[in-house]
């Protein structure tokens, strides 16, 4: 019974030391971006590319203008839920790989509600829709705690599967039922009513999602570092033998931030749906639960440190649109560079965790 | 006796914060036992690894029959013919005893011939005493058979140095017997054994030159025929010898309703199943579980805490029915749990001592209904608790993975005795303590008793167990087998009863 809760390292074979300041740790990941950065010149050039034209391409679209800086943030909100969704769940050992799959249902859910209470006004539409948004997420990624508490199945497993499983499932909804009769070459569910369109930061495509990411953080971060279920969830991680014995209630805990990692997950599906489509097409996320789970680990998991590698990550995504068009390179070239960055990380780590 | 097998000079070895050893110099000669004493934390198994290549040494020099040596490995160990056995063991489980064996030659061709090497297995087990059936599945051998596995596999790569770390923790008494004959049996065969160990009786009983290491440092060594256990405690200690415990009252006459009862309960949950168990403790009594470790004595543990459920029969706290109590509740009611190893099963290494305090009982900590904690109080209440045990309170700041085995263990002890709990559940709570920790932890115990509390003392120490208890239950494979009081029985007896013979 000991060895029951499967996935968590032995205690005792993990180093322990003391954390360094989030300062520190802020400046020591960057370092390693910089690393995957000097790799990823490397490949520029040997694809005949200039690096440096490159970079300050992605500097000068994104940062060196308004709607630049504006278009990172449209990026940064869901990644921030998304690193969330990862991160919370992280913090009593489960590895959530699937809040790209929580995002498309919140996305789902979120236009099911939007679609059918379409003649509601917008201040009860609009909670309604992202309160749906939440649920949908939540119930997703709540049946894979409820299997990982349970025993049953690794929640590595059950949440990548469901990954696919969201995914075809939205695409059945908008390529079947749910196609908008009116625009029969795309692969799309009507538009959304006025009602159900989150409002907007001045003329900017950012909407009001920001300041529920902002709230989130600061409410996850209290509730880690003040409350007694903080206190619980830390125990449970750092030991989850002993939280066991000293009568935590780990399956609740396990569940409940499943459940709520993937609710944050929704959430931002329901911000892609209701804040920048508008309606529900299968392209409705550009991977950002894939990202976000490299947000959370750049972020050690930490939710004070998740808006600024969310804001890290954007600026990258965003360049690479530009790349494609200054440079001809194809988006999948900025996903080489995440992909590098997250192997530089998990190097990192590895590292960390054999000389602390 | 003219050169030492292996020779260590001045080795010098620091960890962050500790200097593990300090200039040390040890020799072991052929044909001779060598025990290398001292309380945990001395430096015994940190010189041994440094030997064997396990870690670098800062300092120091490495001779092998007179010959200077450098070994930066394990590997270049094994070539200059030493072996170890370590604490925990190194099988492949699903593999057969001969393939692990195989596993571990150097010379394997390769195509193997099993039947030689499984020839070579009988041959060598029946000359020493390590009898052991090559077709067997690793997995399936028991703690001793395992470490006549490891010791076969020392012996067939052609080792002549054997270190044995720490060897008899994992036996029963009867199987200790049986190691030390074959030291006996290889010492004649001119090996040099290094027995690494903190228990005296073992030493005097095996050792043809006894090592004490003390804090980093060689105290001495002195040949095994003039040693005493007041001598080598000397060596250890420097003058504190642990005293005898003191005469106890007898428990309480008036024999009120038990505080804790189980009523021809079993267990579920994986593993080994605890099967029809009728246990009644009083308050103010000390009932010693003796048994061979994995025959039910965690399940026991747990069963009572409310980890494990209890599929039939029933389980009473204080008179209410608590057969289906969590774990929480069941602390809640009183009753406190002094496990083994705390950093793996008490408190989280990565907390500090006020957090792992806290989360024993965060409910009473919380305030406005649990979006804070009261801090002040924590502290508090854990320098109160460490007074309670005449302690003196550490850096609540401190994390818990910085302390020692033996301060986390009186953290773990504080925290659960410090609530003057009516209920102690203790498994194991002195396995791997040196001496003077032991005594404390068992003298905090017996206090516990006196206060009035019913103390489930789980041990496989049948000195302790007939030490400290007011009476003796025996359990083997998930049963009782046996119960008596301990003036009316003898650690012989017990010890046949736990191992199943007539």
């Amino acid at each position: 019974m000991a060895h029951s809760i499967a996935g968590f390292g032995h205690p005792l074979e993990v180093r322990y030391r003391r954390l360094p300041g989030a300062a520190r740790e802020t400046l020591r990941w960057l370092g390693w971006i910089g690393l995957a950065l000097a790799l990823y010149t490397l490949l520029l050039l040997v694809y005949g590319r200039d690096p440096l034209l490159a970079y300050s391409d992605i500097l000068s679209s994104t940062l060196g203008s308004t709607f630049g800086i504006s278009e990172v943030l449209v990026k940064m909100v869901p990644l921030v839920l998304c690193g969330l969704a990862v991160a919370i769940p992280a913090r009593v050992g489960l590895v959530n790989v699937g809040g790209e799959g929580q995002l498309f249902i919140g996305a789902l859910t979120a236009t099911w509600g939007a679609l059918t209470f379409a003649s509601l006004p917008a201040w009860t539409l609009l909670p309604l829709v992202a309160v749906l948004g939440f649920l949908g997420g939540a119930a997703w990624a709540g049946v894979c705690g409820i299997l990982r508490a349970r025993n049953w199945l690794n929640e590595v497993f059950s949440t990548m599967l469901f990954n696919y499983l969201a995914i075809l499932v939205v695409s059945y909804l908008v390529f079947g039922p749910w196609r908008d009769p009116t625009s029969a070459n795309y692969p799309q569910s009507r538009l959304f009513p006025a009602a159900a369109w989150l409002p907007t930061l001045g003329d900017t495509r950012v909407t009001v999602l920001l300041f529920v990411a902002i709230i989130g953080v600061a409410l996850l971060s209290f509730v880690l570092s003040s409350t007694r279920w903080g206190l619980e969830i830390r125990a449970l991680g750092g030991n989850p033998e002993a939280a066991r014995r000293n009568g935590i209630a780990i399956t609740r805990y396990l569940i409940v931030l499943m459940i709520v990692g993937g609710g944050l997950a929704g959430l931002a599906g329901m911000g892609e749906v209701a804040g920048l489509h508008h309606r529900l097409n299968p392209a409705v996320s550009s991977s950002y639960g894939y990202t976000g789970f490299l947000v959370s680990w750049l972020a050690g998991h930490r939710p004070v440190l998740i808006p600024v590698m969310a804001f890290v990550l954007a600026v990258l995504a965003s360049g690479g649109d530009i790349l494609q068009i200054t440079q001809g390179l194809p988006y999948a070239a900025v996903t080489v560079l995440m992909a590098l960055i997250l192997f530089v990380v998990l190097a990192a780590r590895a590292r960390g965790a054999r000389t602390a | 006796m003219s050169e030492p097998l292996l020779s260590l000079r001045h080795v010098t070895k620091r960890f962050p914060g500790v200097l593990a050893n300090d200039r040390v110099d040890f020799d072991a000669f052929g044909a001779e036992v060598h025990a290398l004493l001292g309380e945990n934390g001395a430096g015994k198994s940190t010189l041994m690894k440094l030997a064997y290549g396990y870690y670098p040494m800062d300092q120091g020099e490495i001779w092998m029959d007179g010959a200077q040596v450098q070994i930066h490995s394990p590997a270049d160990a094994r070539r200059f013919g030493m072996g170890m056995v370590f604490q925990g063991f190194t099988l492949i489980p699903a593999f057969s005893v001969a393939e692990n064996i195989a596993l571990y030659l150097t010379a394997l061709p390769a195509i193997p011939d099993a039947r030689a090497i499984a020839e070579e297995i009988d041959a060598q087990g029946r000359r020493f005493g390590l009898v052991v059936s090559p077709q067997r599945v690793a997995g399936t051998l028991a703690a001793g058979e395992q470490q006549k596995v490891e010791i076969l596999k020392l012996l067939m790569a052609g080792a002549r140095v054997l270190i044995f770390d720490e060897p008899t923790s994992v036996l029963p008494p009867h199987e200790i017997q049986h190691l030390f004959e074959v030291f006996a049996r290889l010492k004649e065969a001119g090996f040099a054994i290094i027995f690494i160990t903190h228990k005296l009786r073992e030493v005097l009983e095996c050792a043809d030159r006894i090592t004490v290491m003390r804090r980093g440092t060689v105290t001495g060594t002195i040949a095994g025929a003039g040693a005493t256990e007041d001598l080598l405690l000397q060596m250890m200690f420097g003058g504190a010898v642990a005293e005898e415990h003191a005469a106890r009252p007898p428990v309480a006459a008036d024999q009120q309703a038990p505080v804790l009862s189980l009523e021809n309960a079993s267990s579920g949950g994986f593993g080994l199943r605890l099967k029809d168990i009728d246990l009644e403790l009083q308050a103010g009594e000390i009932v010693g579980v003796a048994g061979v470790s994995g025959n039910g004595q965690r399940e026991l543990g747990d069963l009572v805490l409310g980890l494990l459920p209890c599929v039939s029969g029933r389980k009473k706290l204080f008179g209410a029915d608590a057969t289906h109590w969590g774990v929480a509740r069941v602390r809640q009611a009183g009753v406190a749990f002094v496990p083994e190893n705390p950093i793996y099963m008490a408190v989280a290494p990565g907390m500090t001592l006020a957090e792992n305090f806290a989360v024993a009982s965060p409910r009473s900590y919380q305030t406005a209904g649990g979006l804070g904690i009261d801090w002040g109080r924590v502290r508090t209440d854990m320098s109160s608790a460490y007074r309670a045990l005449a302690l003196e309170p550490p850096d609540a700041n401190m994390r818990a993975g910085t302390l020692s085995g033996g301060n986390l263990q009186r953290f773990s002890l504080a925290r659960e005795l410090g609530r003057s709990p009516r209920v102690v559940v203790a498994v194991y709570p002195t396995r791997g303590l040196e001496s003077r920790t032991t005594a404390h932890a068992q003298g905090l115990l017996l206090s516990a008793r006196a206060a009035g509390a019913a103390v489930l003392l789980i041990s496989q120490d049948l000195n302790e167990v007939f030490s400290l208890s007011d009476r003796i239950v025996v359990l083997r494979s998930g049963r009782f087998v046996g119960e008596a009081r301990p003036d009316q029985t003898t650690p012989l007896e017990v010890g046949r009863l736990m191992t199943g013979g007539d």
